[in-house]
């Protein structure tokens, strides 16, 4: 029976009240552990298919008579277009359209940041456009730039009100505390970088639109696509059937569709507008740098008594303010917690949510602070940490929905006790050590999402649903619980996502959610046409009837199931947890830093797929290894201009800089969430990587490191520092031997 | 005109003086396999084998390769590296994929079984943002099995 219910909905740490329709969602979850098909190690359905080269990415796409853009961005970061004249543009050979500030909103004449979009010229060749934007006559009125957080502050440049949070006295606590450290953190912005730049073509088919967008989030384009067009959203089909990775910087439409959307309506053409790698670096959102001023106190057992942290997220032009405070609130039990978090606007451009945002930035702050206690007070960092293990929710004591992080300080115990060999094998110039962090985030995913199973009569199924597969391997999980469902091989089960007019409505790929929020809709629709399937049976009198045999009955007919993402359980907190050691050898004379090595170990729920698994938990780890010694988008302090705008100035991790990565799952469903007991993993991963690194480093030199990332400058910086105090207090602070 | 030799077949490129090989494989030939994620030469989406030899294909000008053998993605799809990459779960969202094959495929060809230091060192230049590299080096150990 359908039901209408009102229900707290969650995407990456900010809440909303939905109501939403939902299915009665009588299945009983699965036993532990892995089953026939669940559990066990599966390749990707479309992996053939994308490492062919046959995979149609937005990319690839080629409509018949489809027009290129480019697009006129501002050169500076904060200026007025004083004069524009197009058409010097649209007398050039090839150019159909031009179109400038007025013409759609996302063009604009005040610019906030280098890379603002100002107009944009469609061509035959991307060429032709390219020269007509070059035609342009434009002239900018340079104004001064804001560009330095803390001024911004001072100055009231925020976007929002700042965000206080608090639990208890953290006066009271810091006054019954026996050691306080403090220390300012700082991180810089990362970009996400995703390989396919953001793009979209856009087609009017009469009178609706069908937008192909590299997305991850195909409903939400809809939506937001239908309400800017003033079109009915059935009037707007959004196709995304291959992406080539997001990690946040796609959730939305972006500027690119709206500008393709107006062009196409302008020609009459399929219009094509992608961002070159170069606009990607200024203009497609990044993880916002934050400054982090904390201070924790504790007793001399560990017992932590205060916490406080006074954040500023530099959130630039425009974006929202991560949850880069949500760590201190829910790691831990302390009862004294207060947090400011203010949200700069600066004229840098505007952040993206990107893989676990706040946290990754957060976790940094809290736990490398935690490790500077640790050192205070000789105490084992990973003791410290149990000793102030919450069972519940610490920020209003509502219980968990499951947790066994407790577990995976267990088991990252073997990669801990390395501590005491691989320190042995420092030299008087290259030190070794190794660190550990904890691990929070959300990832419990949600309702609504919807599926259809259809069955043919040759016993196979296909799923349907309108999802995307963003790289993630979700396509190759919901075919493993469908498989499983119907008792069905797993080669039987085809999967169909990537197209908003043919399948139901299903969930964002961002906030980890796709698994926790798409997999239950799936197994319902599959348990759905099985038990019409067994109703067959027991009509014609064989109720043990084998799949196989009941639908080869059908000839041409198929059993359709459907089913339903239901509500999270009422009244609970559900997040993913994990810890993460990792190893690292410092040359102490140059700064140099290598990561040798990060064992992880993560709970959430249960895992469909332990292959996918793995490569989601190296993913986010090579991220995490990236954001912390190589990666810094540099802007200069006194334009706002962006000095690294490729892959030469801005350095992602190669394969040459992969550390040796062993990682474990806990796999124990969540017994209240959902028919299924998953939560998500694309983001817990990348969450502690950057801690347990400055903490290993701390662990192998004495060096408190503040900064992301951790070039050979804050590298050497921090080691002066170390050797100065080492220097007054006449002895070395040493980390904690324990 | 430019003429090539691509995946055994041989085609008469009509391409003005300035077109990469990259938009003459996707956008003549529609070869689209070949990807473009940086188009400047920095990240390896783009590789291809030009007489056996792995370039970069969206720096490389078409008129400058004129009478050569290319071999993309198209023309490997058969090799084993592919099925390697798929055991080995070696791919993500998949787009730096056709380019770290035809590296890989250009490596064991010259080295059959490279050492985890060859494998590292020859596939430096393919950038990949999911971060599969531990699984391609598995792969690319792994590609005869």
């Amino acid at each position: 029976m359908a039901r209408l219910i009102r229900t707290e909905k969650e995407v990456e740490g900010r809440y909303e009240e939905v109501w939403i329709v939902v299915e009665e969602d009588a299945l009983e979850q699965w036993p532990d552990g892995p089953l026939r098909v669940v559990g066990r190690p599966a390749t990707r359905a479309d992996g053939p298919v994308r490492a062919r080269g046959e995979a149609t990415y937005t990319a690839d796409l080629r409509l018949n008579g489809m027009l290129h853009t480019a697009v006129l961005r501002s050169p500076h970061a904060h200026a007025r277009v004083a004069r524009i004249d197009l058409a010097p543009a649209l007398a050039l050979p090839g150019v159909h359209a031009a179109i400038g500030p007025g013409d759609v909103d996302v063009l604009v004449a005040e610019c906030g940041f280098e890379g603002a979009p100002v107009a944009a010229v469609c061509a035959d060749t991307l060429a032709q456009a390219r020269a007509a934007v070059a035609a342009i006559d434009v002239e900018f009125t340079e104004l001064e730039p804001l560009l330095d957080p803390d001024e911004a502050v001072a100055r009231g440049a925020l976007l929002g009100e700042p965000r206080i949070r608090t639990r208890g006295d953290v006066e009271r606590g810091l006054a019954e505390a026996d050691v306080v450290c403090s220390g300012e953190f700082r991180t810089s912005p990362v970009l996400h970088n995703s390989m396919e730049t953001h793009q979209t073509v856009v087609q009017w088919v009469g009178d609706s639109v069908d937008v192909y967008i590299s997305t991850q989030f195909i409903w939400g384009v809809r939506e937001s696509v239908a309400e800017k067009l003033g079109l009915p959203q059935d009037k707007v089909r959004v196709v995304c059937e291959y992406m080539g990775g997001g990690f946040g910087a796609k959730n939305s439409p972006d500027d690119q569709t709206f500008i393709a959307a107006e062009l196409a309506k302008r020609t009459g053409r399929p219009v094509k507008c992608a961002l070159t790698r170069r606009e990607e670096h200024l203009a497609a959102g990044h993880r916002n740098p934050t400054i982090q001023r904390l201070t924790v106190g504790a007793k001399q057992d560990g017992t932590l008594t205060a916490l406080v942290g006074e954040y500023v997220n530099a959130v630039g032009w425009g974006g929202w303010s991560s949850p880069v405070e949500g760590p201190m609130h829910l790691l831990y039990t302390c009862p004294n917690v207060r947090s400011t978090t203010h949200a700069a606007k600066l004229n840098s451009p505007p952040m993206k949510a990107f893989r676990a945002p706040g946290f990754v930035e957060g976790t940094f702050g809290l736990e490398a602070l935690l490790d500077e206690l640790a050192s205070k007070l000789g105490i084992d960092p990973l003791e410290l940490r149990r000793r102030n293990h919450t069972e519940q929710d610490p920020s209003d004591d509502r219980q968990f929905s499951g947790k066994n992080l407790l577990e995976c300080y267990r088991r990252a115990e073997p990669h801990w006790e390395r501590r005491h060999e691989v320190r042995a094998r420092s030299t008087d110039v290259v030190k070794r050590g190794v660190g550990m962090a904890s691990q929070i985030w959300y990832g419990g995913g949600g309702p609504p999402s919807y599926a259809w199973v259809r069955v043919g009569s040759d016993g196979r199924a296909t799923v349907v649903t309108a999802m995307q597969d963003i790289g993630t391997g979700t396509k190759t999980a919901m075919a493993q619980i469908a498989a499983e469902e119907l008792g069905v091989p797993l080669e039987h089960v085809t999967v169909t996502v990537g197209d908003s007019s043919r399948g139901p409505y299903a969930s964002i790929s961002a906030g980890s959610s796709t698994t926790p929020s798409m997999g239950p809709a799936v197994r319902a629709a599959a348990a759905d046409a099985r038990r019409q399937i067994e109703e067959i049976a027991e009509q014609r009198g064989d109720p043990g009837m084998p799949l196989a045999e009941v639908v080869a009955l059908l000839e041409d007919g198929q059993i359709l199931g459907k089913g339903a993402r239901g509500p999270n359980p009422a009244g609970m907190q559900v997040l993913t947890f994990g810890v993460q050691v990792a190893e690292v050898a410092v040359d102490v004379e140059t700064g140099e830093i290598w990561v040798d090595r990060v064992a992880a170990v993560h709970d959430v729920g249960r895992v469909i797929n332990p292959l996918g698994a793995a490569s989601q938990i190296e993913g986010g780890i090579i991220q995490g290894v990236g954001h912390t010694l190589s990666e810094e988008r540099l802007q200069d302090p006194h334009t706002g201009r962006i000095l690294t705008t490729s892959f030469e100035s801005y350095r992602l991790p190669t394969i040459a800089d992969v550390p040796e990565i062993v990682s474990e799952l806990v796999d124990v469903p969540d017994r209240h969430l959902t028919n299924l007991g998953s939560k998500g993993l694309g983001e817990p991963p990348i969450v502690p990587t950057a801690a347990a690194i400055a903490n290993a480093i701390r662990d192998a030199t004495g060096a408190d490191v503040r900064r992301l990332p951790i070039g050979r400058e804050e590298m050497l910086r921090a080691l002066r520092e170390a050797e100065q105090r080492q220097h007054e207090s006449g002895r070395r602070e040493a980390p904690a031997r324990v | 005109m430019p003429e090539l030799d691509v995946n055994g077949h041989r085609y008469a490129v009509d391409a003005p003086v300035g077109t990469t090989l990259a938009e003459a494989l996707r956008d003549e030939l529609t070869l689209t396999g070949t990807k473009i994620a940086c188009g400047e030469g920095q990240c390896g989406a783009c590789t291809v084998l030009v007489d056996g030899t792995p370039v970069l294909s969206c720096i490389t000008l078409v008129h400058s390769v004129e009478g050569a053998t290319v071999t993309t993605i198209e023309g490997l799809r058969d090799h084993a590296m592919v099925d390697a990459f798929v055991r080995a779960d070696a791919l993500q969202c998949g787009f730096c994929t056709p380019g770290q094959i035809v590296s890989a495929v250009a490596l064991v060809e010259r080295n059959p079984s490279p050492s985890s230091e060859e494998i590292r060192h020859a596939m430096a230049g393919n950038l990949c943002r999911c971060g599969a590299y531990p699984k391609i080096e598995e792969a690319i150990r792994s590609w005869r099995d």
